[in-house]
């Protein structure tokens, strides 16, 4: 996106009154665009020198560095982006410009000759009367220009301005191209004359004019504009020649584009002189040129009407979601300087016939319409409309992805019953009578007495009857247990644990403490000190289903939320297990 | 062996009081039984208690005094009673010594014996003859080193003189009492690190004793491999799509024509986008084989002259230019070609989505790569609004933590109206831009063949922003390519976006 540097003080005197910078920021936020930097003169100098940074006195101008919407070339200048600012904020009316009321005998002329269009074909022109310049009006001047190349110019190729002092060159003029030999003249900031060959090869070595030469560099005849004396306006899209330069004191400032795309070259033209009529004797009014090709078609520049286009009211108030009266779109289409006439079409529908200024070139379709009443609407403020979609059980997703982290560190997933005996959360695990523990009323047989409040039993079991796999086995199984809950309706409520044991010839209890730690690592749980509650640490533990001296609570902010450790002999024997086996298990409620 | 005598006694006894006697007693060495003793002291299965002894030892010279007498009482024995020449001496004296003695023992007698009975004044020299002096001598030093070796106590004076003469020295001895200690048992438990199948097997579990072990350090690390964290987040990200209804668009083509990427969407030929600068072409492949010719008419009229209520942008346009092959530089190509696909059928509305790579020409920096990852929805239907996107935004970006959002006009040649997306940064503290989205235009979509009323709501951000700013990564580099450290990738969190 393109960005402007102007000066805070001469922005805020254009707009009548000064804002904070988050208040202009703001500003620019509704408005679509943005302040990308706030710098001064001489920061921007010091960081193209690569100085160091220095305090910036007070005395410096503050530069605001603005990034444009790329289709906005009518805010590229400080001239146009006030303007459109000061008629968003309903200050001032949209401008009516005019083109001047001159016969065709007294326009200005410029002739053009066949042969251009081998080169470059095109040429538009205009002329400012009675212009005003000061220093910033006229540095304006020259870097809108330069932005324009820059930008919808593309770098030159398609459209190249010259801009003349009228008073020091005299009409008609003709646009022709010539070998390069035949074009002699003193070009801009030189004294002497050149041939166009020869400047050619002088600009190679100008770091700013050099990549501009290909443009025409080769071709057999280069563009050239010459006025009624044979006096060199310009050298399109190189360089304009000295004799017509203009000056702080130049009154009368003729215009031309050349171009290789005729709509741009207009959109080019338009941009130039609507935004500097402003300082013209006759507030935004242009004279215009006639330009007359010789196989007869001619035309008259610059094109300032309307462009008109019929919008219907629905579809402007359908495509933002809100339902607006006409006249309150009318009003916030001003703001955005379009003008906007309600009428009723011939199909019976409320439409507007709205009047696109020379200003707005980036106004293509009706939809562009729509988005200027969303825009001074406020995108902000448009309501929303929401889609039915559906959100997942977090406890479940969450469950799943700490499954799959378990699986890829070589931990086989097993899935095992709910129900067991009440032996198997009790005695065989070395433990008193469970006493949270759901009870079955009617168990079929003792395998189905209890829920569970250990994944335990299960993981046991399975290692008991899978005594001939190859060692290690290192299983896992991430499922619910359930205990008596006073605060439930039922009395009793689910619990997610997460369990994981390794079976082999040694017990592997620090494998299953590094696999602690790397639990801990995918949940994002940092390792800390013991009594520190930002993360967690391990704690010596004595529960009797696991052996004294390898076993250990998990302290998880300051709260136990697990336990690891050998499973004790006399339990291993109790599920016929031969092998050492080192557990864990965790509630992972606690890291949702 | 000794471990088991010295436990085993103090089953039954208060204490070993002196290790020297316990050792001749039970017929250990001395040296293994201290070694044991310190073993059983350092697991505080015995407490020991430092003893120690001083003690004379005889040189072997006065070792052989003790058995055949002292060197000065052998010489004054042979001297005769009548006197001898003293040159004759040596060899009576060496006679008269026992035989099993070597001749160097002998000499080294002679010499100690001579000097100590001269320095006595038992025998005297005159002339070269020797002779007694004294009528009979006493083997006093025989008799006291008799006493030292039988350890009996010794006079200060006479010690003295022996020590002098090289004959005893000192040695201290030391050992131990033993009583049992606070881990006492009668048999020691083995320490080690962990349960192994023998402990189990041979029933030793109750026998063994852990060593012990420091939880203040890390387990031993897993072994395993681990996804890449952007495709943890793509994941994520996916399924947040499909519960909101979208489903995937094919995005397995990198290579791309520029009549996809950019002339369908109603991209002018001059801008800046379709720059070298921006955009890979491509030399090989360097253009698209074939274009659906009747589409690509309709697409060129609306750019050159504009239809469908458009001005267009009045520009001659060229085939050559649409033709043009590139690497894709927005998954939105794809989109182009799945809604020209849907408008050849009858209506029918659809979500989509995508995640894949496109490709920038871009100098590489610390937010900016060449490639990249391009996450984009789609809504097509009848009677779509501001105010819908408005809705699907919030209902996505609230599902990837970012529930506080705000809109920005912007430019972007394909959308009208466009919103830039803005989200507070708590963090930061401030509003940073995340995404791009708009509708699409008319004149994309109506030279398609889409109906008049249908419009298209789309949206795009990249992958790697929302990320990098998850995981608080400031450098692309760091997150995607070659250079990642591959222990960021392992240590890397699982992801819970779409789990709020």
């Amino acid at each position: 996106m393109p960005t402007v540097s102007v000066g805070r003080d001469r922005l805020f005197e254009a707009l009548r009154r000064t804002y904070t910078q988050e208040e202009f920021e703001d500003l620019c936020f509704q408005f679509g665009i943005e302040l990308d930097d706030v710098t001064t003169e001489k920061a921007i100098i010091r960081k193209e020198k690569h100085l160091e940074e220095e305090e910036p006195s007070d005395d410096e101008e503050v530069i605001y560095k603005i990034e444009v919407p790329a289709n906005r070339y009518d805010l590229l200048c400080l001239e146009g982006l006030s303007q459109s600012l000061r008629i968003f904020a309903g200050l001032e009316p949209i401008p009516t410009y005019t083109v001047a009321n001159i016969s065709k005998e007294s326009m200005l002329k410029m002739h053009v000759k066949p042969e251009t269009s081998q080169i470059r074909p095109y040429v538009v022109c205009a002329v400012l009367r009675g212009v005003t310049f000061n220093e910033a009006r006229y540095n304006s001047f020259i870097d809108l220009q330069d932005r324009l190349h820059q930008n919808i110019c593309r770098r030159r190729t398609l459209v190249a301005i010259g801009t003349h002092d009228l008073d020091t060159i005299e009409g008609p003029f003709t646009y022709e191209a010539l070998a390069p030999k035949d074009i002699n003249f003193t070009p801009l900031k030189q004294t002497r004359n050149f041939s166009a060959d020869e400047l050619m090869e002088f600009y190679k070595k100008d770091l700013k004019l050099k990549k501009f030469l290909h443009i025409i560099e080769g071709s057999p005849v280069y563009p050239v504009i010459y006025d009624q004396k044979r006096t060199v306006l310009s050298l399109p899209p190189i360089i304009n020649g000295a004799h017509s330069a203009i000056t702080l004191k130049t009154k009368n400032v003729f215009i031309e584009c050349t171009a290789t795309d005729l709509t741009k070259a207009n959109i080019v033209l338009n941009t130039m002189v609507t935004m500097f009529s402003m300082y013209c004797e006759r507030k935004f009014e242009v004279e215009p040129v006639e330009v007359s090709y010789t196989d007869g078609r001619s035309y008259v520049s610059p094109d300032l009407s309307f462009y008109q286009m019929e919008v219907p009211v629905s579809y402007i108030t359908k495509l933002i979601g809100v339902s607006l009266p006409a006249h309150e779109s009318a009003r916030l289409l001003n703001k955005m300087q379009l003008h906007a006439k309600h009428s009723i079409s011939d199909k019976n529908e409320a439409s507007f016939t709205i009047s696109v200024p020379p200003t707005r070139s980036d106004i293509l379709h009706p939809c562009d319409v729509a988005e200027d009443v969303a825009i001074a609407y406020g995108y902000n403020e448009i309501p929303k409309i929401t889609f039915p979609s559906v959100k997942p059980q977090l406890l479940n997703k969450f469950s799943d992805l700490i499954r799959e982290e378990i699986a890829t560190v070589g931990y086989t997933e097993v899935l095992t019953w709910i129900l067991c005996s009440s032996k198997e959360i009790s005695t065989m695990l070395n433990r008193e009578e469970d006493k949270t523990a759901v009870i079955n009323g009617n168990p079929r047989s003792a395998d189905f007495e209890v829920v569970r409040t250990t994944l335990m039993p299960g993981i046991l079991k399975t290692v008991g009857h899978n005594k001939d796999h190859p060692k290690p086995i290192k299983i896992f199984e991430v499922g619910d247990v359930v205990l008596l809950d006073e605060k439930k309706d039922v009395g009793a409520s689910n619990r997610r644990k997460l369990a994981a044991l390794h079976c082999g010839s040694t017990s592997g209890f620090e494998l299953i403490h590094g696999l602690v730690d790397r639990i801990m690592e995918v949940l994002g749980t940092p390792f800390v000190s013991p009594g520190d509650k930002t993360g967690y640490y391990i704690e010596s533990s004595n529960e009797p289903e696991y052996l004294k001296g390898r076993q250990a609570h998990i302290i998880f902010k300051g709260e136990k939320i697990g336990t690891f450790g050998i499973v004790h002999p006399q339990v291993l024997h109790n599920f016929d297990i031969p092998d050492p086996c080192s557990f864990v298990e965790i509630d992972i409620e606690k890291f949702l | 062996m000794a471990e088991e005598t010295v436990l085993g006694h103090l089953e039954h006894n208060q204490e070993i009081p002196d290790s020297g006697v316990f050792s001749q007693e039970k017929g250990i060495n001395h040296d293994e039984l201290v070694n044991v003793i310190k073993s059983l002291n350092g697991f505080g299965l015995v407490i020991a208690a430092d003893i120690k002894r001083e003690k004379w030892l005889l040189s072997d010279e006065a070792q052989s005094y003790v058995k055949y007498g002292s060197a000065e009482v052998l010489i004054f024995e042979a001297v005769p009673a009548e006197g001898t020449a003293k040159a004759k001496l040596q060899d009576i004296v060496k006679s008269k010594l026992p035989a099993d003695l070597d001749d160097n023992t002998k000499s080294l007698i002679y010499d100690k014996g001579w000097a100590q009975a001269m320095k006595n004044k038992w025998i005297g020299l005159a002339d070269s003859q020797v002779s007694q002096k004294v009528e009979h001598v006493e083997d006093r030093v025989k008799d006291l080193l008799i006493q030292i070796q039988n350890g009996e106590a010794v006079g200060a004076k006479d010690i003295d003189a022996l020590k002098r003469r090289r004959l005893i020295s000192l040695q201290i001895w030391k050992g131990y009492s033993v009583k049992k200690g606070p881990n006492y048992a009668p048999k020691r438990r083995k320490a080690v690190t962990d349960l192994v199948r023998d402990h189990l097997q041979r029933d030793e579990w109750k026998d063994i004793e852990f060593k012990e072990y420091n939880f203040l350090a890390k387990g031993q690390p897993t072994e395993g491999g681990c996804l890449h964290p952007l495709y943890k987040v793509k994941l994520q990200i996916q399924m947040i799509f499909l519960q909101m209804g979208f489903e995937e668009m094919p995005t397995n083509n990198y290579v791309e024509s520029s009549f996809w990427n950019f002339d369908a969407l109603f991209q002018p030929q001059q801008h800046p986008a379709r720059d070298s600068h921006d955009t890979f072409f491509l030399k090989v492949p360097s253009t698209t084989n074939s274009l659906p010719e009747e589409y690509v008419e309709r697409v060129k009229t609306v750019h050159e002259s504009g239809g469908y209520g458009s001005r267009g942008y009045g520009y001659d346009w060229k085939r050559e230019e649409a033709n043009k092959n590139l690497l894709r530089t927005h998954t939105t190509a794809v989109s182009t070609r799945m809604l020209y696909a849907l408008a050849q059928g009858p209506f029918t509305p659809k979500r989509y989505y995508s995640i894949d790579r496109v490709f920038r020409n871009e100098a590489v920096d610390r937010t900016h790569l060449a490639e990249f990852h391009q996450i984009e929805g789609l809504i097509c239907d009848r009677g779509l609004s501001l105010g819908h996107l408005r809705g699907v935004l919030e209902d996505f970006f609230s599902r990837i933590g970012m529930s506080k959002l705000k809109f920005k006009p912007a430019y972007n040649p394909y959308t009208e109206p466009s919103m830039e997306i803005f989200s507070y940064h708590e963090g930061l503290k401030k509003w940073v831009e995340i995404g791009n989205s708009g509708m699409f235009r008319p004149e994309m979509l109506r030279p398609m063949g889409l109906p008049e009323d249908v419009q298209v709501i789309a949206w795009g951000l990249s992958l790697e922003r929302p990320t990098m700013i998850l995981y608080g990564i400031d450098n692309i580099r760091d997150l995607f390519g070659h250079k990642v450290d591959l222990s960021l990738t392992k240590r890397n969190p699982i992801c819970r976006l779409g789990l709020n």
